[in-house]
């Protein structure tokens, strides 16, 4: 499974961004091969309109199979996820990456 | 000439002061009253005038033919709004997102996207005697307020002479909406309330106005609450008070009844005069 988390860097102990269109990273964590990868989204913070759907397009490259969050994408956004059949779950965006993670696997995180 | 009155806060009076100014004023000569806040226009409730005329109002957006799509992407990458993306084999258009500037449509080679009119609200025209009064709607669910205020103005434009006197009866805050319906305003009357809420505020208002290198005066309404901090920063400053208006249980009932108030309250008529020999004034020495 590749786990996708909306994050303030890129580390473990990175703190999440419980935005999701404006989040400055996103990582990636693949579970099979045990490694992370990230993708810096700063530059969305230049762009006054469409950063839901900037990111998700972004996120359809990336094609993971689950999204963790905070506040959870908004209308436009969500209708684009709605097409690449990931799992989102939210609430995450006031902890770290790592707790985040650790709080999808005992299943304490809201799917959306 | 074109007169905005917008406020920063909002509920500091701008529908008790556009109704009132309007109706008062058309007493004398030819007024024409817009109510650009088309997200909640509510002068219509104080006003009540034979409707002549009502008509749809429509912004264009990119409709995608999946048949002539040769799916390039060479939309998504001119579109500054993030409003047309492509996944995979499928475009997805953002009617809200989207603004209207055709780069997607026009530049598409293969002519996969024809622009298709969206409606985004309507219009409606009102007349009496020396009054006429034109309404502003936004569709439920519509985004953006912009693209119908400037319609609007546009349909003032063509129906009215440059001389003739026009209110707009503009949004609150400081945002496109405001810029949007005050830019072409030859001056703006921000209405306020003394109190430190309403102050700072109004002073975000300024502040736009100034930017914009708009003429601009202020209007105190409930003059009697609060303190006396903005009168003085006005004073320091040298901005204009038009007129005050006091905090008065009767105008609040008035109003609360749909009425226009000057014919209620004694008191408001020599603020509205006030204003009027303000604004003719201005008027005359622009020329």
């Amino acid at each position: 499974m590749k786990i996708a988390f909306t994050t303030k860097g890129t580390e473990w102990n990175s703190p999440m961004d419980a935005r999701f269109g404006r989040t400055e990273f996103i990582v990636i964590y693949d579970e099979e091969t045990n490694t992370l990868s990230s993708f810096d989204n700063r530059a969305i913070e230049n762009e006054a309109h469409g950063a839901g759907t900037a990111t998700s397009k972004k996120l359809f490259e990336l094609k993971p199979d689950v999204l963790i969050t905070g506040n959870g994408p908004g209308q436009n956004a969500a209708t684009v996820l709605k097409k690449l059949n990931v799992k989102i779950f939210g609430g995450a965006g006031e902890m770290t990456m790592k707790e985040a993670y650790e709080a999808y696997q005992s299943s304490d995180l809201a799917m959306l | 000439m074109k007169i905005a009155i917008a406020s920063g806060k909002g509920g500091t009076g701008k529908t008790l002061l556009a109704t009132n100014l309007a109706s008062y004023w058309s007493e004398r000569q030819s007024v024409v009253l817009t109510d650009i806040d088309v997200e909640e226009p509510n002068d219509a409730l104080f006003l009540q005038l034979p409707k002549i005329a009502q008509e749809e109002r429509f912004k264009f957006i990119p409709s995608w033919d999946s048949t002539r799509c040769t799916l390039c992407g060479q939309c998504q990458e001119v579109c500054n709004y993030h409003a047309i993306i492509q996944l995979g084999t499928e475009i997805m258009v953002f009617d809200e997102l989207c603004h209207s500037c055709y780069a997607c449509s026009e530049l598409c080679p293969a002519k996969a996207l024809p622009m298709v009119p969206h409606k985004i609200g309507e219009l409606t025209h009102y007349h009496h005697a020396n009054l006429s009064f034109v309404e502003s709607r936004l569709e439920i669910g519509e985004e953006q307020a912009v693209p119908l205020i400037a319609q609007t103005h546009r349909y003032v434009d063509d129906h009215f002479s440059k001389d003739h006197v026009q209110l707009f009866d503009c949004p609150p805050g400081t945002s496109c909406p405001v810029i949007e319906a005050t830019k072409h305003a030859d001056f703006v009357i921000l209405i306020t309330e003394p109190t430190p809420f309403g102050e700072h505020d109004v002073k975000l208002a300024m502040q736009t106005m100034h930017q914009m290198n708009k003429p601009f005066g202020l209007v105190i309404n409930r003059a009697d609450v609060g303190n006396s901090d903005l009168l003085a920063y006005c004073k320091a400053n040298t901005i204009p008070v038009l007129a005050t208006i006091p905090f008065d249980r009767h105008i609040a009932e008035a109003y609360a009844q749909g009425l226009l108030v000057y014919e209620q309250v004694p008191a408001v008529k020599p603020a509205l005069d006030q204003i009027i020999d303000f604004l003719q004034a201005f008027a005359i020495n622009q020329k």
